[in-house]
């Protein structure tokens, strides 16, 4: 019979050792994706490929200019749309319809939105946006994308704000604050961290959307800043080019995939320093 | 000598939402002005929940309900149309944690003054460190009003949210066990505050410890099971209580 202090540190290590190796292998294949896609993507990355439009098929040369300004359009929508409105019905239901039904039915609804697939999203804009007017439009691909950011920001504000000490707000009330100046002063500044970082993973997960945007903005060869025509995406485009069959194209395939990675990483880690840089304050 | 009532609670009682049976029963009690009350009882005795009805904080969740009278100045401040953040401003509220706001020290004393709209950097600068000064904390911060609060300790947080509720000027300030989550430094001088603001503030606290409301308190309450015991000057509760449970309690033989 092992005496239980031994027995405590065999668990212990078997923890650890367990832990340990679900973290490595996560961390493996996170690392395995990062440099295959820098391998494949850094050598056929150029000017070009920012600066100019597609060539035609076989020609050599040419860019994905109206891929990289598409996606920038189509995401840049999606957040102005998804986020006000996630942020104000995480608000509504954590804080003026804490602990009724109506917030807990939204909560609820709003988890089943989390974990319907994005191209059922995508059918069912292409049903109400695309197909009444006939044909394909970024304004689609946006909606498509702000439907899908809707319920990940809610939720997000929701659980963030119910974080908030209630005392905090008691605290302001005391001093004859209104309730929306509570929200406003206090508790939003209390969930900023985790309330900024709902909307970056939100914005994150949408950027990377395919299956969406392929009933809604489909895709265009030829650069467009005009939103109701159809509208090329980066992640569209990696799709079209990685299944097509010119090897430029792979190479453009992966290059497009390597700036997606990159500036997700990028819109990550600006968001960390802007939470750093505001704690400081 | 002859006190001037401030508050008068009369035939006041208190229910919680859904709840038939009353959490307070008939209290009848005056606050004397520019003296230190002190609400002691056993846990669950409602002693709380007469200081928190002094603001109207149980307004905050619906369905509760007040019966009777609570008069400040002889103006009754549970009819409806009374203005609540009129009423909080003049009735400020301490807390049993500390609850400094995520913001600065500086922003956190002017908050309640930025809220009843004043603007004016000098006026806010000039108030702020009165205020600061009040809860004995200026000497401690006065080189970093820009930093965060939740870098002080808890303490130091206490008493800025001491400052923060002087400095608007209220005119009673309700303390709710506010020294319970405190070492026993940080606890005395909060008492000390406690007793230099008695001059120029009508205050009511509510505590657990006997020694306390009997170190800072000039008349004292005593409560059970939602009733009012017993009130009277501190030192006759403390030494020659009328009423046998009274003097159980502040005994220890009980609570």
């Amino acid at each position: 019979m092992m005496d239980l202090a031994k027995r405590r540190k065999i668990k212990g290590s078997i923890a650890l050792g367990l832990s340990t190796l679900a973290a490595v292998s996560g961390l493996f294949w996170l690392t395995f994706i990062i440099f295959d896609v820098l391998r494949h993507g850094l050598p056929a990355l150029n000017l070009e490929l920012f600066l100019e439009d597609p060539a035609p098929p076989g020609i050599p040369g040419g860019g994905l200019r109206n891929a990289f300004v598409g996606q920038l359009l189509i995401t840049g929508v999606a957040t102005l749309i998804g986020v006000p409105l996630g942020v104000l019905g995480g608000t509504f239901i954590a804080e003026y319809a804490r602990g009724t039904k109506l917030a807990k039915v939204i909560s609820i609804l709003s988890d089943i939105m989390v974990s319907v697939p994005s191209i059922v999203v995508g059918t069912f804009i292409y049903a109400i946006m695309v197909k009444p007017v006939g044909h394909f439009s970024g304004w689609a691909g946006a909606m498509a994308l702000a439907f899908i950011m809707i319920p990940v920001v809610l939720r997000t504000t929701e659980d963030m704000l119910k974080l908030v000490p209630w005392t905090l707000r008691e605290a302001a009330f005391a001093l004859g604050a209104s309730y929306f100046r509570v929200i406003k002063d206090i508790t939003y500044r209390a969930a900023a961290t985790g309330i900024l970082t709902g909307v970056i993973l939100a914005i994150a997960r949408v950027a990377g959307e395919t299956a969406p945007l392929l009933f809604t903005s489909f895709n265009n060869s030829y650069f467009t800043l005009d939103m109701s025509e159809p509208m090329a995406s980066l992640t569209v485009t990696i799709f079209n080019y990685a299944m097509g069959p010119y090897e430029d194209w792979h190479e453009k395939a992966w290059a497009a995939a390597f700036v997606i990675t990159v500036g997700i990483l990028f819109i990550t880690l600006l968001t960390r320093s802007i939470i750093h840089w505001r704690y400081k304050d | 000598m002859e006190e001037k009532t401030k508050i008068q609670v009369k035939d006041f009682s208190f229910y919680y939402a859904g709840s038939d049976k009353p959490a307070l029963k008939n209290i009848n009690m005056p606050i004397y002005e520019n003296k230190v009350t002190a609400l002691i009882g056993p846990s669950g005795c409602g002693k709380t929940t007469l200081l928190r009805s002094f603001n109207r904080m149980h307004d905050l969740y619906p369905g509760n309900r007040y019966e009777g009278e609570i008069l400040l100045d002889g103006k009754n401040i549970l009819t409806d149309d009374i203005d609540l953040i009129d009423l909080r401003s003049r009735v400020g509220m301490v807390f049993q944690k500390p609850t400094p706001f995520p913001m600065s020290i500086f922003d956190n004393v002017a908050y309640g003054l930025r809220l009843r709209g004043i603007k004016n950097k000098s006026e806010l600068e000039g108030r702020v460190e009165k205020a600061l000064k009040q809860a004995a904390l200026w000497d401690e911060v006065k080189d970093r009003l820009k930093d965060s609060a939740s870098g002080l300790s808890g303490g130091q947080q206490q008493r800025l949210v001491i400052a923060r509720a002087l400095a608007v000027e209220p005119e009673v300030l309700l303390f709710d066990e506010p020294t319970s989550a405190l070492d026993p430094i940080s606890t005395s001088k909060i008492e000390e505050l406690v007793v230099s603001l008695r001059d120029s503030i009508t205050i009511i606290i509510v505590t657990h410890n006997m020694q306390q409301a009997a170190r800072v308190s000039d008349y004292t309450a005593f409560m059970y099971l939602g009733e009012l015991v017993e009130f009277d000057k501190t030192d006759i509760i403390f030494t020659s209580p009328k009423k046998k449970l009274t003097e159980d309690y502040v005994s220890g033989r009980f609570g």
